[in-house]
């Protein structure tokens, strides 16, 4: 054979490995995965979410990293919808080979996520996903805030005693887990507190026109109307409610947290309430401490999914940190990406169970969003705000905690 | 009583949009026997071409000047959906004319496809909030149904444009000419009618009346996306079919029909099934009477 026969392809062939070999190993750095919707109709979650993980992340690494290795952050944009949530924690897992999931906001896109971290047995914390079935996936996955029967409870209470309201009206998004699960919490509470739930309509996700609905809920007249969906649809629904002429509150839950809502809502969504996991308003230090920290990095103000990010990233570093202390071998394991041999993959399974347990331990943790503690299902207990829309603001008006 | 009226009223309101996109599947196909499914997209550009207006042209909200700077971005996104319909019609599909109707289909599809993926390109696949020109008011009607200055637009704006589509078809020459041709297009031709010019001119005016619809929509409905299109262009096109596709009092009646059917199945049953309906009228309508309301059923000598 001539030479130039065997030199080209040989070329090519040690480029490719040298490629697929580089890869895994670029600059040595811990890799923390996160999926979140970037683009679509939850933009605001998923930017909120991947500022809240930068800042906790950059401050980490500011300060050294975690023994000397920096911490990487590796985003992908699941657009909002389950289906592309399953891909983007797919290739978080395998192809990034991160050593934890951070994500999702929205319940329904956790869920599609969580079962591939299972799998793997691959860490995930969610932030804000706020359904129970998300944790019950299996004991890798935790969460940092509460889940939704007591939030359904928070509200029902809420709309019960603090406002005195005995007949509601529900209006769920049954498209998504989130909505569904929280409407039918608050109405078990509501109704068990003595109240009654005079009507429970439904829409999708998406929608633009909720005037068939609202008209059905509104001949039944009700004092109140409970609306668990997410800030585009509720903004829109709070304009036709009023166009309506229902002059009655407005109530929700977390997922109406977003600068966008008192955008789309305007006036029609002044006076609104809805549960939530931190008020910017919270006089705590290590509340306002950070609020000023944030607005310094990226100048707007930080929402309650900022907020638990950041908390669901730090309290991630510090496990990582104490992992470090106890076993130096074992930790870097989480170092880089999957080893090629047999061994070095043996060590990073034990050293991911190993990060799995610390994480279950979490003990008053002292979060931005309050003190968390990790029970036996691996969810949080933390009371909740609820707080009113006021001239565009987000008003604190009072605790609730279980 | 209040609510079904309420509820009326509603349906109306939409069944008009459903109305004025439906005229354009229907004069299409009056014409050409093609289905152009990229028309709901156009009614998305028109949407979004006033979108942009509104900011370019930098208009305040409310009051007489809302008026007229909603009538000036209706006129605007009319034009520029009628530029893009006959744009869409040299460039697609008139090469593809002399050809199997499948291929027209197909081309349709493709158009669609394209004009969608486009939009997400150009303008960003999270949605929009058309700014409010018009402020929204409601006035009670006798009944207490409540109705918004935004249906009344609707309404009105849709009656307005359909009363005009009107007098074009059935008393100017190019209506004659267009008329002429739904009936027998060689034929046609033959008498000297100019086959090229018609076609575009109707894909224009069809394309034009989508758009009018999509600014109607997004001046009550604020929220657009690139995506807008695809329902509601599929419902209109059930609405032509309803009312017999190739007829323009069957697009209208079709339009409205379907609006109510959609609002009342979604009040009194359950929003659920608000789009189930729309298929679900397309499939008894094809078993039950083909050819739709006011359409001839027409045998075809093979």
């Amino acid at each position: 054979m001539s030479r130039r026969m065997v030199q080209l392809p040989a070329t090519w062939v040690c480029v490719a490995l040298m490629a697929t070999l580089g890869c895994g190993q670029e600059t040595l750095s811990i890799r923390i995965g996160e999926f979140s919707a970037l683009t679509g109709d939850k933009a605001t979650f998923g930017q909120s979410t991947t500022r809240g993980l930068g800042l906790a992340i950059d401050e980490a690494n500011a300060a050294g990293g975690v023994g000397g290795v920096m911490l990487r952050l590796i985003s992908e944009d699941d657009q909002g919808k389950p289906e592309e949530a399953a891909t983007a924690v797919n290739k978080l897992v395998t192809q990034d080979q991160v050593i934890t999931v951070l994500g999702e906001v929205a319940s329904s896109n956790s869920l599609a996520g969580a079962p591939i971290c299972q799998d793997n047995k691959v860490p995930m914390i969610t932030p804000s996903s706020t359904n129970p079935a998300v944790t019950e996936v299996g004991d890798y996955i935790f969460r940092v805030c509460f889940i939704d029967p007591f939030q359904g409870v928070v509200m029902a209470r809420f709309a019960a005693e603090h406002l005195g309201l005995t007949r509601v009206g529900i209006l769920r998004d049954v498209k998504s887990d989130y909505s569904v699960g929280l409407a039918t919490f608050f109405a078990r509470e509501f109704t068990r507190l003595g109240g009654t739930i005079v009507g429970d309509e439904s829409y999708q996700q998406g929608d633009v026109d909720f005037k068939a609905p609202l008209t059905a809920l509104i001949t039944r007249q009700p004092e109140g109307l409970f609306v668990p969906g997410y800030y585009t649809e509720v903004g829109l629904i709070a304009r036709q409610a009023r166009e309506l002429q229902y002059k009655g509150p407005l109530m929700g839950g977390d997922g109406w947290d977003s600068p966008k809502l008192a955008e789309i809502g305007a006036e029609a969504i002044e006076g609104a309430y809805f549960s939530n996991h931190y008020s910017i308003d919270d006089p705590a230090p290590e509340v306002q401490n950070f609020v000023q920290r944030y607005k310094q990095k990226y100048g707007g103000s930080p929402d309650a999914f900022a907020a638990t990010a950041y908390d669901a990233a730090a309290l991630l570093v510090e496990k990582l940190r104490a992992m470090q202390q106890e076993d130096t071998q074992l930790f870097a394991a989480l170092v880089g990406g999957i080893p090629g041999d047999a061994g070095g993959r043996e060590q990073r399974r034990q050293a991911l169970a190993r990060l799995r347990d610390l994480l279950a331990g979490t003990r008053d943790f002292r979060g931005v969003t309050g003190l968390i503690t990790l029970d036996a299902q691996r969810n949080a207990q933390k009371p909740a705000v609820v707080l009113q829309v006021s001239a565009g603001q987000y008003r604190f008006v009072t605790r609730i905690s279980a | 009583m209040q609510e079904l009226l309420q509820q009326l009223v509603n349906g109306i309101s939409w069944g008009s949009i459903y109305s004025l996109i439906a005229l354009g599947y229907t004069m299409v196909y009056g014409i050409l026997r093609f289905i152009n499914f990229a028309h709901g997209d156009v009614y998305m550009v028109g949407a979004f071409v006033a979108y942009y207006s509104v900011f370019f042209l930098g208009l305040r909200s409310g009051g007489v000047a809302g008026a007229l700077g909603a009538l000036a971005v209706i006129a605007l996104a009319m034009l520029a959906a009628a530029v893009l319909g006959v744009s869409i019609e040299r460039l697609a599909y008139k090469p593809v004319r002399r050809q199997a109707r499948l291929t027209a289909l197909i081309t349709a599809i493709g158009v669609s496809l394209f004009l969608e993926n486009a939009g997400i390109l150009a303008f960003g696949a999270e949605p929009k909030f058309f700014p409010q020109i018009i402020a929204s008011k409601s006035l009670r009607l006798p009944g207490g149904a409540y109705v918004t200055t935004h249906q009344l637009l609707v309404l009105g704006g849709s009656l307005v444009l359909m009363v005009g589509l009107n007098l074009i078809v059935y008393r100017t020459k190019i209506g004659l000419g267009m008329r002429a041709l739904s009936l027998n297009r060689d034929v046609a031709n033959l008498m000297g009618v100019p086959t090229d010019r018609i076609i575009a001119f109707t894909f224009g005016l069809g394309s034009a009346l989508a758009a009018a619809a999509g600014v109607l929509v997004a001046l009550s409905n604020p929220r657009i996306d690139p995506l807008m299109g695809l329902l509601p262009g599929l419902k209109a096109f059930v609405a032509a079919v309803l009312g017999g596709i190739g007829s323009i009092p069957g697009a209208m009646v079709g339009g409205l029909l379907m609006g109510i059917a959609e609002t009342l199945v979604s009040g009194y049953i359950s929003s659920t099934y608000r789009d189930a309906i729309a298929f679900s009228i397309l499939i008894v309508i094809l078993l039950v009477r083909p050819a739709g309301l006011f359409g001839r059923a027409v045998t075809e000598k093979v």
